[in-house]
């Protein structure tokens, strides 16, 4: 087992899957970053705001005022490095640490694909991707005709795992999305596409479709299928390239439908990795000729071989833990009571995507203890109509927010402040409902990783994972 | 490869055409479950509805100018109580239109130039001793519109004699230009904002028919929650009964000034939102295609109440608890005052109706920004 193992770990493939990725993968960043700029989403959602969501323990990432902008531009000229692969290990890492700072920054925002743009960075760190049709290999070439003997060189084949782990992460995310849909408000109520979809009546040839109960039905079970699916026939040969063609329809097909904005483009460029070396080959060929590479350095016929054993197996080592991290945490819901749904205790980070349709009410009452004197808070002196949507169905929002309010009327003065909110919640098309106590003062209870005791049970039962 | 440029592009053109603005195309061909048709929705809402409430309410504008041009050239107590009874009309009229702003009145801030309230009496007697003020300034805005009428036409003296008094005085020719300009500047906005509606705007407004953050339907559902939820809620009786600072401010009530009006304009507004809600037209002889309907043709039934009747019997609670109350101006004289407050409940009940329930049937956007579905 050992020995197999060893044996894999030391297999080599073609380099060409790598660059490819790179490339796209920095392209699609940097038109990410220039996209979140262009719609004046810096200023509105990280600058103006005066409060922000933070994650818990990483209270102290918050937005940097006007260097803010600063931020994104370090990002956006790290991902273009990225790219061109031009002194690639800082660029990767420069760019993982913008990003996801940037996303640490008010968890208003937190999307699973920027989630995925971070993990995916991360790992990146660890690959070769560099090494082959870069700039850096490009400087070392120039700068290796002057010097006779150097360390580094132009390589063309890199370890067999490199490749194999972007494929790993990408089936950990579609097999989870995909186990995510098997409850019963997906596949039985077909909840929540039954209350998207009749909205999307305006779409071009298929908009007539959009109110049919039983194109809801199809959608959710084709949905949950696809992602369950994906994975394998991407990895088999011989369905491959119909499994891409179901990638496009499938990604496309949600970007017409959801404003989700860049995450299928991420998607469908990643799944190009599954791809048979030679393909990336011809598509760098096609690039070199384009920008005059020179192609010997293309065709070196050498294998990357670590300079470090330490260091190597260090990076091993990191990636092994990355992936068991990875696996483990969508499943820390099970250590919570309740509906994952409703109590939102351990959704994030666990991939489960267009799940649900929920929305909240929370209205906020501040209570001097002694002279029980009362007055409710209005949300939007505080909040924006984003962070307001976002904070009024996630028990560890509101209760972010309740100790933001409670400090902020300490500091006008105000005493024996408790702070109860009154807040409805209705979740997939059901009516609203009581979603916390409403006796329990906010003002006193600790955020941690404990189940939140002051959630009101859900009321009603959905089946599956 | 070939095959994948094809298929991309057809993608692409796909999703092109799904952003685009274009005239949408209706659904309620063939028997959909859903096939409810936004468009004709909001033909109604402008036809019915909102294009003629700023005609009356612009004709009622017109009336209270002619009264006021009548009372600075005869200024007597029958013409102060005719201009008094105008504003009045004006101001009634003006609680069917204040939820619409969107498009030209939201571009003019009517509701900010109009009905900024109370009245900041110091600014408008500035105003009127120095004679060189601009009404377009935002520093102006307490100091014009309804609340400052209600201020210059009931406020000034203690009876209409004493008032008439002041605009015959020695700085009467003062306060006549100010009550002028007062009239002027809120007709100059209303015509706008109706013309615009009657020329240009009414087809922006229904041929953006679509579903998202910047489509009519979604945006003007916003607004529309927004007025009930800041205005009519917190403005006409939470502010005033002290809900959110904990103590009473009577002195905040719509016309403070002309007396027992604050329920009446209150009643008006929360009519003119449960009839958007219904369709009704603005002349109240015909129900057509709108937010009630659309929940029903969404099939919200839920737990065997259907959200429309359960939103619709929500504001009639609310309007029976508030029609129960004594003026608003007696009410607030208890501390605290209880009964006011248990009718401010019942008209708080209606907001996670419209703005939970209602939004999430609709799957109505509120902002423009990515989601990937919670």
């Amino acid at each position: 087992m050992i020995k197999r193992i060893n044996t894999y770990l030391n297999s080599h493939e073609e380099a060409a899957p790598l660059a490819v990725f790179r490339l796209f993968f920095g392209l699609l960043m940097l038109l990410s970053i220039i996209r979140f700029w262009s719609y004046g989403w810096i200023d509105k959602f990280y600058i103006s705001p005066s409060f922000h969501f933070s994650f818990y323990g990483f209270e102290w990432v918050k937005p940097i005022g006007q260097y803010t902008y600063l931020l994104f531009f370090i990002s956006g000229l790290s991902a273009l490095m990225v790219a061109l692969g031009y002194k690639y290990r800082l660029a990767i890492v420069s760019f993982f640490l913008s990003f996801t700072y940037i996303e640490l920054m008010d968890k208003t925002m937190y999307l699973n694909h920027y989630y995925f743009v971070s993990v995916l960075s991360f790992l990146m760190i660890f690959l070769p991707a560099g090494k082959y049709f870069s700039l850096d290999a490009l400087l070392l070439s120039r700068k290796a005709k002057h010097k006779t003997a150097t360390v580094d060189t132009n390589i063309q084949y890199v370890p067999r795992w490199s490749i194999d782990s972007i494929k790993l992460l990408l089936g950990i995310i579609y097999l989870y999305a995909g186990l995510a849909k098997l409850n019963s408000d997906w596949l039985f109520k077909a909840m929540p596409l039954k209350i998207w979809l009749p909205s999307k009546f305006n779409i071009p040839l298929i908009g007539d479709l959009m109110g049919q109960e039983w194109v809801h039905f199809a959608f959710s079970w084709i949905g949950a299928g696809y992602d369950l699916a994906i994975p394998f026939l991407l990895l088999w040969k011989r369905t491959r390239s119909f499994a891409f063609v179901l990638v496009v329809i499938f990604h496309i097909l949600t970007r017409v439908l959801f404003p989700i904005g860049m995450f299928p483009y991420i998607m469908i460029v990643s799944a190009l990795i599954f791809f048979d070396p030679q393909w990336h080959k011809r598509v760098v060929y096609a690039f070199a000729k384009a920008v005059s590479y020179p192609k010997q350095l293309l065709e070196s016929g050498i294998y990357l071989t670590a300079k470090s054993k330490g260091l190597h197996k260090l990076s091993l080592g990191i990636i092994a833990l990355f992936f068991c991290l990875q696996i483990a945490i969508p499943w820390r819901y099970l250590l919570y009571p309740g509906e994952l749904f409703w109590t939102e205790e351990g959704y994030r980070f666990s991939w489960r995507v267009m799940l649900m349709e929920k929305s909240g009410y929370a209205q906020f009452k501040i209570v001097d203890e002694v002279s029980q004197k009362r007055f409710y808070v209005d949300n939007s002196d505080f909040l924006t109509p984003l962070q307001e949507k976002q904070m009024s169905f996630q028990p560890d929002f509101i209760l972010e927010y309740a100790h933001y309010l409670r400090d902020h009327f300490a500091a006008q003065g105000h005493k024996n402040i408790a702070v109860y909110v009154d807040a409805r919640v209705a979740l997939n098309g059901r009516l609203s409902t009581t979603f916390i106590d409403p006796s329990v003062n906010l003002a006193t209870i600790k955020e941690s990783f404990a189940p939140k005791k002051w959630i009101i049970p859900f009321t009603d039962d959905i089946k599956g994972l | 490869m070939k095959k994948l440029i094809a298929l991309l592009s057809f993608c692409l053109f796909l999703i092109a055409c799904s952003d685009s603005d274009d005239p949408a195309v209706n659904g309620d061909n063939g028997p959909s479950e859903v096939s409810f048709d936004r468009e004709a929705m909001l033909a109604h809402w402008a036809d019915a509805i909102i294009i003629p409430g700023y005609e009356d309410f612009a004709t009622k504008v017109a009336a209270l100018n002619t009264a006021a041009t009548n009372f600075t050239t005869a200024t007597d107590a029958s013409n102060l109580l005719a201009l008094q009874t105008a504003w009045d009309n004006a101001y009634l009229t003006w609680q069917r239109v204040s939820m619409f702003e969107i498009g030209p009145a939201e571009t003019v801030n009517l509701r900010l130039n109009v009905n900024i309230y109370p009245a900041n009496t110091t600014i408008i007697e500035n105003n009127i001793a120095n004679g060189d003020y601009n009404l377009d300034l935002s520093s102006n805005r307490a100091a014009k519109g309804f609340a400052g009428l209600d201020y210059i036409l009931f406020g000034l003296e203690n009876s209409p004699t004493a008032i008439v008094g002041v605009y015959n005085g020695p700085n009467g020719a003062a306060y006549k230009q100010y009550l002028l300009d007062i009239i002027n500047d809120m007709k100059f906005r209303t015509d706008e904002v109706l013309s615009n509606w009657n020329t240009t705007y009414r087809a922006t407004f229904v041929s953006n028919s679509g579903a998202s953050a910047t489509a009519s339907t979604d945006r003007l559902v916003n607004d529309v929650i927004f007025y009930y939820e800041k205005h009519l809620r917190a403005g006409k009786m939470g502010i005033p009964g002290g809900v959110f600072s904990g103590t009473p401010a009577p002195n905040t009530i719509e016309a403070l000034y002309a007396g027992d009006r604050s329920k009446m304009y209150f009643l008006e507004g929360l009519q003119a939102v449960q009839d958007f809600f219904n369709g009704v037209s603005y002349d109240g002889s015909t129900q057509d295609e709108s937010l009630s309907a659309y929940l029903d043709a969404l099939n919200a039934v839920k737990e065997g109440a259907d959200l429309n009747t359960i939103i619709n019997t929500q504001f009639d609670t609310a309007r029976a608890a508030v029609t129960g109350l004594d003026s608003f101006a007696n009410e607030l004289e208890n501390n605290p005052p209880i009964a006011f407050l248990d009718a401010y409940e019942e008209v708080q009940r209606i907001v996670p109706l419209l703005k939970v329930d209602m939004v999430s049937a609709m799957s109505i956007s509120i902002d423009f920004a990515d989601a990937d579905g919670d």
